[in-house]
């Protein structure tokens, strides 16, 4: 389980977020909608140990992961795809997964873990000896995503994974997350596609300004006055 | 008015020292080409540009050359001595100094490193003088004055010697940042460091790492200068530089780009000493250095 508590993060002297918390339980899908702005990547990164909070903590299945360094924290199981996939544009897709497997328990696992992905994603076992740079949007974005499972997490951070992407693709993406999910992976999302996210997510937390101001269940909050004003648009109809 | 014929055997005569010229500037210029790769590793690698990286290839050079008098040692055996020892102090100088420095954001990353870089060429300069005086040394081998004669051509086998084992060290090396686990560690740090981290890879390590390989290239390409050529305390401002005209010429990211810009300017140098006089030689290569910067920022052989 992580439990984030009270988290406080700030660039300088402004502040990202005030006394974030949230939980994402075992095997739930959890999603973090808001506006532009409001810290949700800030929130992901900290959690993946790439931004350093100024108060609070994160606890994952009962140690805190605060203070450690981002690479001891993807060993501990909790990986980031983050946002705008940060491939290694000048590897091949092999190499790009290889390195998701580069610590020393991941290395153990590679050959089976490499197999399950290109089970799961075929295109990338075509594109194997390409440069990931040559990917198009939504191969890049599949390889983000494989590369984080090749670590083997039990929590996946996904920071927008549908953004650039036609509305196929993300479909397949979404579909590949719900299998995930039956898989048993823990799934924390940020996603500009609150549609989507809600209808896939258990639960949600709205974040507005640095600030947690609302939480609940994906599909009661898709009905919610206040979200689907800020979020749904004047045009999304009650279902 | 007309100009007095040129004899034939004249114009020859010139042909062939052009040609000598050529071969000496090919053979100068892996070395150049040796060294550029270290710096280039660690400036794509840790974003810090370590401007001692010449006194390091100095202080590998009189490493050679103690190994040499004291014991015998034949100072193509030595580099197996040196390397280990550079990579070493390489270990160190991070830990102590450029560790700190590789935290902070890249524009004071630069210029912190420049500083450190600049006091470590005194120190070293200082050191070296102290330890060796400062008059010129080089390992006169039994061998030393060994040369092949091709094609009416000399070349010195020390320095042949020197050219093949900088490329053998530069594939080696290339190998390794393909194939190896904590290679791929390296280059992937270089692409996107935050990414890397999201790896598992310990980035600290893996610039250490890097930065001790750049060192420990800059030894042994000190070692095979003491053989073929000289070494002084003062050598380090002037290699510091040449590989740095390399790394303009054949942009960061490529080893054998490095070694390329290496023999590129090796060439162009030898060339400029027949055609304008040696007089100029120093000058080619910065001239080059503009040039390229004006009108090719990435370099000849950089990507983007």
């Amino acid at each position: 389980m992580l439990e984030v508590e009270r988290l406080e993060v700030g660039y300088g002297a402004l502040a990202a977020l005030h006394g974030v918390s949230l939980t994402v339980r075992p095997g739930e899908t959890v999603a973090l909608v808001g506006p532009n702005g409001a810290g949700k990547s800030t929130l992901l990164k900290a959690i993946a140990g790439l931004l350093a909070p100024r108060a609070g903590l994160v606890r994952w299945e009962g140690t805190p992961l605060t203070g450690e360094p981002a690479h001891r924290i993807v060993e501990r199981g909790v990986a980031l795809v983050p946002e705008g996939r940060r491939l290694f544009a000048r590897m091949t897709v092999r190499e790009n997964l290889e390195l998701g497997a580069f610590t020393r328990r991941a290395q153990a696992e590679k050959e089976g873990r490499l197999a399950r992905i290109y089970e799961i994603f075929p295109r990338l076992r075509e594109r194997d000896r390409q440069l990931s740079g040559s990917l198009s949007g939504g191969e890049q974005q599949m390889l983000a995503l494989g590369r984080a499972l090749m670590g083997g997490p039990r929590l996946l951070l996904l920071d927008e994974p549908s953004l650039g992407l036609a509305p196929r693709v993300v479909e397949t993406i979404f579909g590949i997350l719900r299998q995930l999910h039956g898989e048993g992976i823990s799934l924390f999302l940020v996603e500009q596609n609150v549609q989507a996210a809600l209808t896939l997510a258990q639960r949600a937390y709205l974040l507005e300004g640095g600030r947690v101001v609302g939480e609940g269940e994906g599909r009661i909050l898709l009905q919610d006055e206040h979200v689907r004003a800020a979020y749904l648009g004047p045009l999304a109809r009650r279902g | 008015m007309s100009a007095p014929p040129i004899s034939a055997r004249w114009r020859e005569g010139v042909d062939v020292i052009l040609a000598q010229q050529l071969v000496l500037g090919l053979l100068v210029g892996g070395l150049y080409g040796l060294a550029a790769a270290g710096l280039s590793l660690t400036f794509g690698v840790l974003r810090v540009l370590n401007i001692a990286h010449g006194e390091l290839l100095m202080l590998g050079g009189y490493g050679s050359f103690w190994l040499f008098t004291l014991w015998g040692v034949d100072p193509f055996l030595s580099l197996l001595g040196v390397g280990p020892a550079l990579f070493v102090l390489g270990l160190v100088l991070f830990i102590v100094l450029f560790r700190f420095v590789v935290r902070a954001h890249e524009e004071i990353r630069i210029k912190n490193s420049l500083l450190i870089g600049f006091g470590l060429t005194l120190v070293f300069h200082t050191l070296a003088i102290r330890l060796w005086t400062a008059d010129e040394r080089s390992v006169t081998t039994a061998y030393a004055g060994a040369a092949a004669k091709i094609a009416g051509l000399t070349i010195p086998l020390s320095r042949l010697g020197g050219l093949i084992l900088a490329f053998a060290i530069l594939t080696a090396l290339h190998l390794f940042l393909t194939r190896a686990r904590w290679g791929r560690a390296i280059r992937a740090t270089a692409e996107d460091w935050e990414a890397a981290a999201l790896m598992g890879i310990p980035v600290e390590r893996t610039y250490m790492l890097a930065f001790a390989l750049g060192t420990s290239l800059a030894g042994i390409a000190g070692g095979l200068v003491s053989v073929a050529y000289s070494i002084s305390p003062a050598i380090g401002l002037e290699w510091t530089l040449k590989a740095l005209i390399v790394i303009v010429l054949a942009g960061l990211g490529s080893l054998f780009g490095s070694f390329a810009g290496g023999l590129l300017l090796g060439v162009a140098e030898a060339a400029s000493v027949v055609v304008v006089g040696g007089a100029y030689r120093e000058a080619v290569g910065l001239l080059l250095f503009l040039v390229i910067l004006l009108t090719r920022p990435s370099g000849l052989f950089g990507g983007r």
